[in-house]
């Protein structure tokens, strides 16, 4: 167990690679309380928001979910988050380490609108089941709904092991198909189990956090602190599709600026893989000849695609599939070539 | 208990004099920090060339798991003699046999004293007040 936003998080229950794997051909359980979450109330839950978050939340459909971020007046990251839109509510998904300042700065910037926020995060639980099993997994222990109904990213209420209303979304951080769930965390352990044991049958296994990070880092999702943070917009990470211009959703933070990049960027996020022994890692040098032109910033030894891979942003000259580059590796160099994002796509 | 044959640093190196070298390893509890008792989560260990002389406190050589990096950091200052061969192709050796076959280098000093180093009591301190 580590210590992590001031959770005790598992790491790992088994061997890292062997985790990745069960997810890949079958099916995981993950363990994502540490996750904030936000709910919105009050008429003005969905313009106010509009204002803050780069997703246009007023053409979401009801019962949908979309990805989308908090930036900052400069275009900088402050948060990635999800955003459910519901009947009567909006339901946000943000990042364990940032709750306490997305709270902040939602408070700041919802002021005078008629919106009341509330912090779920300590009452709900959140639990991930990924995999291709996921649906028959879930629906031996969910009463009243028919997993099958909800597409991706798209949610709906069900009876969770006799719990009633319990939110859960056609999402994940893997790549693969599944589903997230939230309900009253007093419960947890009683899902927890039941949900092992309704999985058992599948090869259902815990998944920790170690091979999260590789499962979304094959799948090209970037994750916060590494491909995105307070100094990078998401332009340059390839998160476009979160981000709306239109003009029916009026101007909002940081819309300005990543207006500007989107016109003229610099640099782009793009993966690297090497078939050399060594995994990137943040942090490495990037180099073309002597010139260091990035810097990795996550990596992991893919047991999906047998290579080491990782992500790194350069400039757009060196961003095309195929380029060759280095890692400095305390002066030792290993040759990367550049990939494009995803490493991994499922096949639907 | 570790064993008391030898001096623990408080970045998890062992050092053993034996014979005119000293020989270095990492603790049982790095190895365990670094793969969570999943052995075969180490992936690559690079250690130095024969003859590369080394700085107390030098970093000379890492150690990767699946999940991380970390650095060897030499005991003692001298002169790398001896490198394990067995370990490149078989990481599991540290895991196996930390105090005896999973050595990876063996330094040659002029006077090798290690008294600057914790002995197994001490170690098993720093650990604790650690965790």
């Amino acid at each position: 167990m580590v210590e992590f936003g001031g959770w005790h998080m598992p790491v790992q229950y088994g061997p890292i690679l062997d985790e990745v794997r069960c997810v890949r051909e079958k099916v995981g359980l993950f363990d994502l309380s540490h996750m904030g979450r936000l709910r919105l109330t009050g008429a003005d839950r969905i313009s106010a928001l509009d204002k803050i978050v780069t997703t246009f939340v007023g053409r979401i459909p009801v019962d949908s979910i979309r990805y989308g971020l908090i930036c900052q007046e400069d275009g900088g990251a402050l948060d990635d988050i999800l955003v459910y839109r519901g009947e009567e509510d909006v339901f946000l998904v943000v990042n364990a380490s940032n709750t306490e300042r997305d709270v902040a700065w939602l408070k700041e910037h919802l002021a005078g609108a008629n919106v009341s926020l509330e912090d779920q995060t300590e009452e709900l639980a959140m639990l991930a089941l990924q995999g291709q099993d996921s649906v028959a997994t879930l629906q031996t222990v969910v009463e009243d709904l028919d997993l099958l109904t909800i597409g991706y990213y798209k949610s709906g209420f069900g009876t969770l092991c006799g719990l009633p209303n319990v939110r859960v979304s056609r999402t994940g951080y893997t790549g693969e198909d599944g589903f997230e769930i939230y309900f009253d965390s007093g419960e947890s352990e009683r899902v927890w189990n039941a949900l092992m044991e309704a999985g058992a049958q599948y090869g259902l296994k815990p998944i920790g956090l170690g091979a999260r990070d590789t499962l979304r880092l094959e799948a090209g999702m970037s994750l916060y602190g590494h491909e995105i943070n307070e100094t990078r917009n998401p332009i340059e990470a390839g998160l476009s599709f979160g981000i709306s211009f239109h003009e029916d959703k009026g101007d909002w933070i940081g819309r300005d600026a990543l207006a500007q990049i989107k016109a003229s960027p610099t640099n782009k996020l793009v993966g690297v893989s090497t078939d050399g022994k060594r995994a990137p890692r943040e942090g490495y040098p990037v180099m073309s000849g002597d010139e260091q032109i990035g810097v990795i910033c996550s990596g992991a030894i893919s047991p999906t695609l047998s290579k080491n891979i990782g992500t790194a942003y350069v400039p757009l000259a060196f961003s095309e599939a195929g380029t060759k580059v280095q890692m400095d590796l305390r002066g030792k160099r290993q040759d990367l070539t550049v990939t494009d994002l995803p490493f991994y796509s499922r096949k639907r | 208990m570790r064993p008391d044959d030898r001096r623990y640093a408080t970045t998890h190196e062992w050092a053993k004099i034996d014979g005119d070298s000293v020989m270095v390893g990492i603790t049982d509890f790095a190895i365990n920090e670094l793969c969570n008792g999943n052995e075969g989560d180490l992936v690559y260990c690079d250690l130095p060339e024969v003859g590369r002389m080394v700085e107390i406190g030098e970093t000379f050589g890492e150690i990767e798991s699946v999940k991380a990096v970390s650095d060897l950091q030499a005991p003692i200052t001298g002169e790398v003699v001896e490198v394990n061969p067995v370990i490149e192709d078989h990481l599991q050796v540290l895991a196996e046999d930390t105090w005896g076959k999973g050595w990876m280098v063996r330094i040659r000093a002029k006077a090798p004293n290690l008294d600057h180093m914790l002995d197994a009591a001490a170690y098993e301190e720093h650990i604790a007040a650690a965790h």
